[in-house]
This record gives structure tokens, C-alpha cells and sequence, in this order.
């Protein structure tokens, strides 16, 4: 049985200018111990489907349909709201790209990595605050002690986000959700993220849905990949086959238009124009416009998400080889 | 006449850090502490380094927005600061700078054709009869439609602000343009297109760009020379192909083995830097990276390297490399 799966999700927000679908159909799933990387650029709907899951999206501004979101078997869409805090935190834990604005700044390092531990493990507040700094140095952070009693302004983001980790994996959770976990951080400070991210992965054997624009970090850590466009799952397959034969002119385009070290190109491959508004998305396919494939009717008609070969799927009437 | 159209010897600028009550200044933040340039015409010269390197500073600096602490800039062999104030006026329109946030650096009410001819008004450069047609030529350079003049900021997204951004530099036809951070805040596809505008700006036009940028792929795949900083001082500095095929300082070739790279299947020898940069109010004694250098030595605190040459301008500073 899968940990996590998404199962035709749907989410829109109506505002004043009009409707905007963030994110349409979208299924994915996530087996146990598995890391899945959601790719795509901003507005592609990848951060949406992650809050949708936490049940963190606002209401009733944002709409949620479609079947359903299944974790261990259970659907969270209809779980009433004590369950699902109680699967958040426990199960279930999440890291943000900015996490100075996820932390409360009047409280230390060490009170806040005790609440969860109090409220979900049930430990003393002396047992709690030894294990707060036991996972303090379990991320890596050198003094735990003395940063326990710091404040999230005397940290730097580097060490913020080790604290976040910390307090993410303080109940063990069953799926770790990664929101561009090191996209504000220095390259150095994001190579040890990553290194600490597979560390616990293979000592927890915890999930991962992995959330970020960059390739790189996916091709780093993620074991599938799901590319995301305009709110829609436009690839998804295991990570090698994705690199190595990728169907999607989206993701041929994404792969091309980052410079490869040490492959000295006069231009690269840029993908023309932009993403289409999502107050009016065309009918067919959102990236006609901008694909060098393109065929007659792929702006009037939409390709759905179809099966290449055991894994790999591809929504694109020119990679399935069906003449349009 | 100089080699280079803008060098910097010993370009400093420190920060006083002000007590809260008094405003007395209790210290100095040496963002950029003697710091050596030179850049060829023509040329795109790529800075990197990491947040509190200094980056920034020395863009800044060198396009005199903030007056330097020590140290000379010359531009076309002549020193700045022998320059009257009619001389300096005369050449700011040569020298621009392109933010990384566009949409901070326009006002939302001013159509951007407007936004784009301002300066060359200002500067005199054109007169208003003519002035549309130098907009519509340099919006043409930068990707932007004659249809796209009368729109305001708003109606643009992240990328074509961005080429709004460079055009506004470039209606100036300046002979050195200072990009920070130029595509950081654009999505990996419109980066591409913004990444090979630069491209064509040196091949079609000449200009010369000082490219400041963490992204160590981008640099490399752009920029003619390099070079590395780490708090407030460069550590290596050489001809791209050099700097990337053979790093010397052990603070560069960390920083090269940490990029991720998009394939699943490369070879990962990566160095993984122990800590977090010092801060540059109290940098570390000797040479500023052996709290983290995994080949520090006790000659790397006690004494300070200089500058060295290795092989053409190829210049590593480090007691070992």
C-alpha cells in the first residue's frame, strides 16, 4: 500500500480578478520510505497541493475537489480537524524555505522543540527539553546547550533550518513534506542540508515529498520526480529515466535552459514566452504556446496523463506518438 | 592606456557599526577589505562568493554609490578620484547598474517606455523628438515589443521586468554595466533567456558586465574571468576556464564540489564544509577561511597569505595551493 496518495486533486481560489486553478487533477503517490521531488517553476501549483495535504490552505477562500488525499489509507479531506492535527506533527511534518517566518520569535530553540514532544509524545517537560537538545545534535548543530536557550534571531538561516529539521523529525514522522528546503540558503550551507536530509532519510527510512525549482537538489535526493506546469502533472517517472529520457518538451525544456558545468555552450536553450495566467489557461495543452512541438490542435484539446512504460508517464500528444 | 577598462587596487569599504543610544561607532564591518579588479573590454567578469562576501559591496562601490573606504578605481587607466565634478557627471551615464529585483527598482506609475528614456532626457543624450525611437530601439535589444512602451510595471512579468531593467541600463550605451544578482529571482526558463541577452549585449555591443551572482553554473557557463570571494577579500581570481578546470583554493574548490548537479548519476566528490562563515565584523586572524579550511594549518592563523600569481592571471591567495 502507498504512504501518501494525491487522487485527482483539485484546488482553486476564487478572487476578486477571477478563479485561478492552482492546481488540476493533480495525482501522485508517495510508497513508503520514498522520496518523490515535485519540480516546477513558481505558480505551477506544487507548494498549493503540499499545503492542501497539511490542511493548512485557507478556507473557504481556497476550494478543494476531487476525490481524495489518502494517508496510510486514511482520506484526510474528510478527517475532522482534532484527527488531523493530531496526524500533523506525529506523521506527518513539514519544512519551509523561510524558516524564520515559520518559528515564533519570543520563544527559544528549546521551548519550541519541546511543544511537540509535550503534546504529541506526551514526555515531561525535563524529559523534553534533554531530548530537545539530543535533537539539536542530532542536526548537526554544535553546542546544543547554549542554542537550546538562543532565540531564532542570534541563529543564522543555515542553522534555522537545522532547527527546523530538528523539531520536524521530533516524532519521527512516517512523510517528511520539504518545501524548497535549501533555496535560501548559501551553496555550502545547502550541501550540508542535503547531506543531513539523506542521513536521516536512511536512518528513519522516512518519505519525503520534496518540493523545489531546482533539478539539481532532485537529482540529489529524490528516488521519483513529478513535473508540474501550470497547475498540472505534465511527467512523472523514476528519477534516472526522468534525466536520462525525459518525454515532456517541459521537462526537455527545464533540463536544457540550466547550464551544464563543464559543457561550454555559446546560448542556451531557453524556452520562449512565459506561463500563461492562471486566470484564463488555455483549453488544450498550458504550455502550447511555448512548445517547439507543438501540433495543430494542442491548444484546443488537452493531452491527458498517460502511461509510457511501467513507471513513466507523460500528458503530451507528441510524446505518446498519437497524431493530433 | 590601460589593458582594462575598469580596474580596483586595494579596494576597501568598511561599515561602522553604530552603538543603538549614541550612534557612536563601536567597531567596523570590513565588508570589503583590499580587494584587487582588473576587467578586460568587452568582457563579461563573473564575482561570486556567498551572503557577507563582500559581493555586493565591491559592485557598489566601484560604480561609486557608496564612496570607497580606501583603495583607487580606475577607469580607462584614469584614477576616479582625480576626476571633476563635471568629468565624474559626464561619465556616470557610462557606468549602470542592474538590480536583481526590477519591480523594486521602478515606479509603478510610469509607463516603462517613459521609465526606459528618462535618464537619456537627464542625461541630455537625447533630445525629445528622437527620444521614442532610441526607446523602441533598445526595448527591440532587449526582447521587448514596441506595444509593451505604454504599459506600466505591473503588466510585465518577473523576466520582461527584468529586461525593462537591463534596457534602462542600456539606453545609456554604457561602457560598464554592474548586474547583481540578475536572474535570481526569475524561474529557471526565463532565467535562460535573460542569461543569453547578457551573452549578446558582449558579442553584439561590446559592453562590459560585472556579473555578481552565486550561481556557480551560471557564472561559468557566462563569464570570460572569475573571481572568488569570501568574507570581504578575493581568494582566487583567474580566466574561467582555469579557475573551473584547476581550483586552487581549497574555499573555491569547496564551493565548486557543493553545487548540485542535475544527474542523477554524476560523480559526487564532494566537499562538505564543516560550520557557517564567520561573521565580517570579527573576522578570523590570518588567513579568513582556516576556521572551516580542512587543510589549515597553524601558519594559516597566524599569518595572513597574499595574492600570488600561478600561471597567466590565474592568482590564488593560500600559504598551500
Amino acid at each position: 500500500m502507498k504512504l501518501l496518495e494525491f487522487d485527482q486533486l483539485s484546488v482553486a481560489f476564487d478572487t476578486e480578478a477571477g478563479t485561478v486553478r492552482a492546481v488540476q487533477d493533480v495525482s501522485f503517490d508517495v510508497a513508503a520510505g520514498e522520496v518523490l521531488g515535485v519540480v516546477g517553476e513558481s505558480g505551477c501549483g506544487k507548494s498549493v497541493s503540499a499545503l492542501a495535504l497539511m490542511g493548512l490552505l485557507p478556507r473557504p477562500a481556497a476550494r478543494i475537489a476531487g476525490s481524495a488525499i489518502r494517508f496510510g489509507g486514511r482520506s484526510l479531506l474528510d478527517l475532522p480537524a482534532d484527527e488531523l492535527r493530531q496526524l500533523r506533527g506525529n506523521e506527518i511534518a513539514m519544512i519551509f524555505q523561510e524558516p524564520m517566518s515559520a518559528l515564533n520569535p519570543v520563544l527559544s530553540i528549546g521551548e519550541q522543540l519541546c511543544e511537540p514532544l509535550i503534546a504529541h509524545r506526551r514526555l515531561t517537560p525535563r524529559a523534553a527539553w534533554a531530548q530537545a537538545e539530543a535533537l539539536i545534535a542530532r542536526v548537526g548543530i554544535a553546542r546544543p546547550a547554549e542554542i537550546a536557550r538562543a532565540f531564532p534571531h542570534q541563529l543564522s538561516g543555515g542553522m534555522l533550518q537545522r532547527v527546523m529539521i530538528a523539531m520536524a523529525i521530533s516524532c519521527a514522522p512516517r512523510l517528511l513534506i520539504a518545501d524548497e528546503p535549501t533555496t535560501a540558503l548559501d551553496v555550502t550551507i545547502q550541501a550540508q542540508i542535503l547531506e543531513l536530509l539523506r542521513e536521516l532519510r536512511r536512518e528513519q527510512q522516512m518519505a519525503m515529498l520534496l518540493i523545489t525549482h531546482d533539478l539539481g537538489v532532485i537529482a540529489e535526493l529524490a528516488d521519483r520526480v513529478a513535473v508540474m506546469y501550470a497547475g498540472r502533472v505534465v511527467e512523472q517517472g523514476p528519477v534516472r529515466e526522468l534525466f536520462r529520457n525525459p518525454r515532456h518538451p517541459y521537462t526537455r525544456g527545464l533540463l536544457a535552459s540550466r547550464p551544464v558545468p563543464g559543457r561550454r555552450l555559446a546560448r542556451l536553450a531557453a524556452i520562449p514566452g512565459q506561463v500563461p495566467d492562471p486566470l484564463s489557461l488555455p483549453p488544450g495543452c498550458a504550455f502550447a504556446a511555448r512548445c517547439p512541438e507543438r501540433r495543430t490542435d494542442c491548444e484546443q484539446r488537452r493531452p491527458a496523463l498517460r502511461r509510457l512504460d511501467a513507471d513513466h508517464r507523460v500528458a503530451c500528444f507528441a510524446a505518446e506518438g498519437v497524431s493530433a | 592606456m590601460s589593458d582594462y577598462l575598469i580596474e580596483a587596487r586595494g579596494l576597501s569599504k568598511h561599515f561602522p557599526i553604530r552603538d543603538g543610544l549614541f550612534g557612536r561607532s563601536t567597531g567596523q564591518v570590513r565588508a570589503v577589505d583590499g580587494v584587487d579588479l582588473a576587467i578586460r573590454p568587452g568582457t563579461i567578469f563573473g564575482l561570486v562568493g556567498e551572503s557577507g562576501s563582500g559581493k555586493t559591496t565591491v559592485g557598489r562601490t566601484l560604480l561609486g554609490l557608496q564612496p570607497k573606504s580606501a583603495g583607487e578605481i580606475r577607469f580607462r587607466g584614469r584614477d576616479l578620484a582625480t576626476l571633476s565634478k563635471p568629468e565624474l557627471r559626464a561619465l556616470r551615464p557610462r557606468l549602470q547598474l542592474v538590480f536583481q529585483d526590477p519591480y523594486g527598482s521602478l515606479n509603478p506609475r510610469i509607463p516603462v517606455g517613459e521609465a526606459i528614456g528618462e535618464a537619456l532626457l537627464e542625461h541630455g543624450l537625447s533630445s525629445r523628438d528622437e527620444l521614442r525611437e532610441r526607446v523602441l530601439e533598445v526595448m527591440a535589444v532587449c526582447g521587448l515589443a514596441p506595444y509593451h512602451y505604454g504599459r506600466y510595471p505591473h503588466e510585465f512579468s518577473g523576466g520582461q521586468r527584468q529586461r525593462v531593467g537591463i534596457a534602462r541600463a542600456l539606453a545609456l550605451q554604457p561602457d560598464f554595466i554592474v548586474a547583481d544578482e540578475p536572474v535570481s529571482a526569475l524561474d529557471v526558463s526565463i532565467q535562460a533567456q535573460i542569461i543569453n541577452l547578457f551573452a549578446e549585449l558582449r558579442e553584439r555591443h561590446g559592453t562590459t558586465i560585472l556579473f555578481i551572482s552565486h550561481d556557480l553554473a551560471v557564472v561559468e557557463h557566462l563569464c570570460d574571468d572569475i573571481a572568488v570571494m569570501y568574507l570581504g577579500k578575493i581568494v582566487e581570481t583567474g580566466p574561467r576556464d582555469a579557475l573551473f578546470g584547476q581550483p586552487r583554493h581549497p574555499y573555491t574548490r569547496a564551493l565548486f564540489s557543493a553545487v548540485p548537479v542535475a544527474d542523477p548519476d554524476a560523480r559526487r566528490e564532494r566537499i562538505v564544509l564543516q560550520g557557517e562563515p564567520p561573521s565580517p565584523a570579527a573576522p578570523p586572524s590570518g588567513c579568513r577561511f582556516h576556521t572551516r579550511c580542512p587543510q589549515a594549518s597553524d601558519r594559516c592563523r597566524d599569518e595572513e597569505p597574499t595574492m600570488r600569481p600561478l600561471d597567466g592571471t590565474h592568482r590564488v591567495a593560500c600559504h598551500f595551493a
